[in-house]
């Protein structure tokens, strides 16, 4: 993992010097193909990951399209609710919210095709916008997450000595911190009382919180990928060369933490939009009525055993989302180090 | 190697400073947060809070505030302002059932994440690594909160095999904190499996290209062999060092996911309540005595790594 950029460049190395004695079904590869051409042949093979890819796309589709599905299928509103209605299934009238507050199940119609919360609000219509709030959150997080931490990681593992003290050392307290306790903790604190212009009940609150929790799983190894990077003789060269820390830095080292970072995305993103389900459910992430898949379970969860498809939804929804984000970030990481390729013929 | 225990034990004490320090400082900053209002009532007078901030001492500077909870943390004598218990008894009594939680679901998560891995990195690239794999990539996509509450919907409303939630002390009956605890550590440890096997999988495969191992195939000895005393053995290093940083995390609240839909009344569930109150000192304390023991953890595992490989002592 560490050193998978370095790995990179020698893939094709690697790949010949073991054509001869371990990989058998070694695939003969043209002369001159980049690494980056060389991964994206490896992941086209692989099926599921491909798969799995795809199911995560059509998911951010179908949750970017909650206000087309709100307006022409269900006709209805996110906050829209209807205790005292009635809808008509199998011929006759039936409570969408029973006179013992038992919200209705799914219905299969295009009005409460997942059926209704506790307020009559219509679920399908709630998972999808929630869905975006989740996604949103989740990529927030992550872009925040994966700038600062190769900020801090490249700094520290650059320049290392008095800054790389301390750096390291601020990333050891935030990792010393069990992830899901900081991460309430953060929400607790910053959901009363907001930061600066953004106000607690705001989006964004979980989704720098989240942010800030997962750098140094970043950082860390970054510090050690760079720490290796800067002793090598293209280093070497481009300081011979005059060039200046900042451009060292951004043209030298940066390139070669390209498949870390493109590695870490689905992991982080994964562990953002679990995270912020976490949160909502211990009631320090997003706030109602914002929904988002988190605080639909959690709102599921307080009917149980009433009504248990209100928990079945949008967790079922937050499983395949984030599996699908993992299968296809795992197959990216195979594709993106080549020495796993090899040694699977042992 | 005294020198680098020496230097290694000192960081170890300016992180556990500073992470005090941080703990405190996060929860003064809370806004509209003066636990003297909260504590007054909402029809106090301006005496009223005020004698309850010289009481409390919230009206001293922010150094003189800090020490006195820390001293208080540290002579027992930390109170929780809101709910008014004894915060390191409350902690004590939520012991028994989150080191239950923890050491059950340890040692489950631990042995068969073990077997998972060894047969995934041994089967690799096969049929049964890949479906080993998904598996793996669907332990780690599940919110405990998510699937315990399947669980405890449908094996304990609907078919009536488990109990609902709750802990029975061991001591009380044995076989009733049994089957209180077989789904919370069936939840809690789906997660780590799937992690663990996947870190597992491939440092065993790391290993497999190491020279001693090919030495020990070239000698002679059966596969067997040199995947049990040779391979797994290197292998489980990291493996066994993230388990203990694990079990330090779980034991300080760190499950509290799994606690609060099980209702276990461990130290997470303090934690989580403790948190929906707004309770300063229980959560400061619980978050603080975590972070410690994973930074104590942390530094024991640095020194018998350092002992294991002299490299290590000169990189500090």
């Amino acid at each position: 993992m560490a050193t998978s950029a370095e790995r990179l460049g020698t893939g094709l190395e690697f790949s010949d010097d073991l054509a001869g004695f371990g990989g058998s079904d070694e695939e003969q590869l043209p002369p001159g193909i980049g690494p980056w051409k060389l991964a994206w042949r490896r992941l086209r093979r692989n099926k599921v990951a491909l798969f799995f890819g795809g199911l995560f796309v059509l998911i951010v589709i179908l949750c970017l399209l909650a206000p087309v599905y709100a307006k022409d299928v269900a006709h209805t509103t996110l906050a829209a609710e209807n205790i005292t209605g009635t809808v008509k299934e199998g011929g006759k009238q039936v409570d969408i919210v029973s006179p013992t507050d038992i919200p209705i199940g799914p219905t299969w119609h295009s009005r409460y095709f997942l059926g209704a919360d506790g307020n009559g609000r219509d679920v399908a219509v709630r998972l999808l916008y929630g869905g975006r709030n989740s996604l949103q959150i989740g990529a927030i997080a992550t872009l925040i997450t994966m700038v600062l931490a190769l900020i801090l990681g490249v700094w520290a593992g650059y320049f290392r000595g008095i800054a790389d003290g301390f750096i390291s050392r601020g990333l050891d307290i935030i990792w010393a911190y069990p992830a899901v306790l900081l991460g309430i903790t953060l929400g607790t604190v910053l959901a009363v009382g907001g930061i600066g212009p953004l106000h607690g009940t705001n989006l964004y609150v979980p989704a720098v919180v989240i942010g800030i929790v997962y750098i140094p799983y970043v950082a860390k190894p970054v510090r050690g990928q760079v720490l290796q990077l800067r002793e090598r003789e293209f280093i070497d060269a481009a300081r011979q060369q005059g060039q200046s820390d900042w451009k060292i830095m951004f043209f030298e080292v940066l390139p070669n933490l390209a498949s870390t970072i493109v590695v870490f995305i689905p992991l982080i993103l994964a562990n953002a939009i679990l995270l912020e389900a976490a949160l909502s459910y211990l009631g320090a992430g997003v706030q109602p009525p914002n929904p988002s898949w988190g605080t639909m379970i959690s709102d599921g969860i307080s009917t149980i055993p009433a009504a248990f498809s209100n928990v079945l939804v949008p967790g079922i929804m937050l499983v395949l989302c984030v599996m699908s984000i993992n299968i296809f970030g795992d197959g990216l990481r195979d594709a993106l180090d080549p020495r796993a390729k090899v040694r699977i013929a042992h | 190697m005294s020198r680098f225990i020496v230097r290694r034990l000192l960081a170890m004490v300016v992180v556990m400073f500073v992470i005090s320090l941080l703990t405190f400082l996060l929860f003064e900053a809370i806004p509209n947060g003066n636990p003297a209002f909260r504590l007054a009532g909402r029809t106090a007078t301006p005496q009223e809070i005020h004698a309850i901030e010289v009481k409390y001492g919230f009206n001293q500077p922010i150094y003189v505030q800090y020490l006195r909870t820390m001293k208080n943390i540290f002579t027992n004598q930390a109170y929780s302002y809101t709910q008014g218990f004894n915060v390191l008894s409350e902690i004590k009594a939520g012991l028994p059932a989150t080191l239950s939680l923890a050491f059950g679901a340890g040692f489950i998560w631990l042995f068969t994440s073990i077997l998972v891995g060894t047969v995934a990195a041994i089967k690799a690239g096969k049929y049964t690594d890949r479906v080993l794999t998904i598996l793996a990539m669907f332990g780690v996509s599940f919110p405990p909160f998510f699937l315990g509450a399947v669980l405890i919907y449908y094996l304990g409303y609907q078919w009536n095999i488990f109990p609902l939630g709750g802990y029975v002390k061991f001591t009380t009956s044995p076989s009733q904190w049994f089957v209180h605890l077989v789904l919370p550590w069936f939840t809690l440890s789906v997660l780590f499996i799937g992690f663990y096997s996947r870190v597992l999988r491939s440092t065993i495969l790391d290993t497999i290209n190491e020279d001693y191992v090919r030495t020990a195939h070239a000698k002679g000895l059966s596969d067997r062999q040199v995947l049990l005393r040779h391979t797994l053995r290197n292998s489980l290093i990291p493996i066994i060092s993230l388990w203990g940083l694990d079990m330090a995390q779980v034991i300080g609240g760190g499950a509290i996911l799994t606690e609060s839909i099980y209702n276990l009344h461990g130290v997470g569930q303090l934690a989580a309540q403790s948190i929906q109150r707004l309770d300063i000192i229980p959560i400061l304390v619980i978050v603080m005595l975590t972070a410690f023991a994973v930074v104590v953890l942390a530094a024991i595992i640095d020194i018998v790594y350092a002992f294991l490989d002299p490299r290590i002592r000169l990189a500090v």
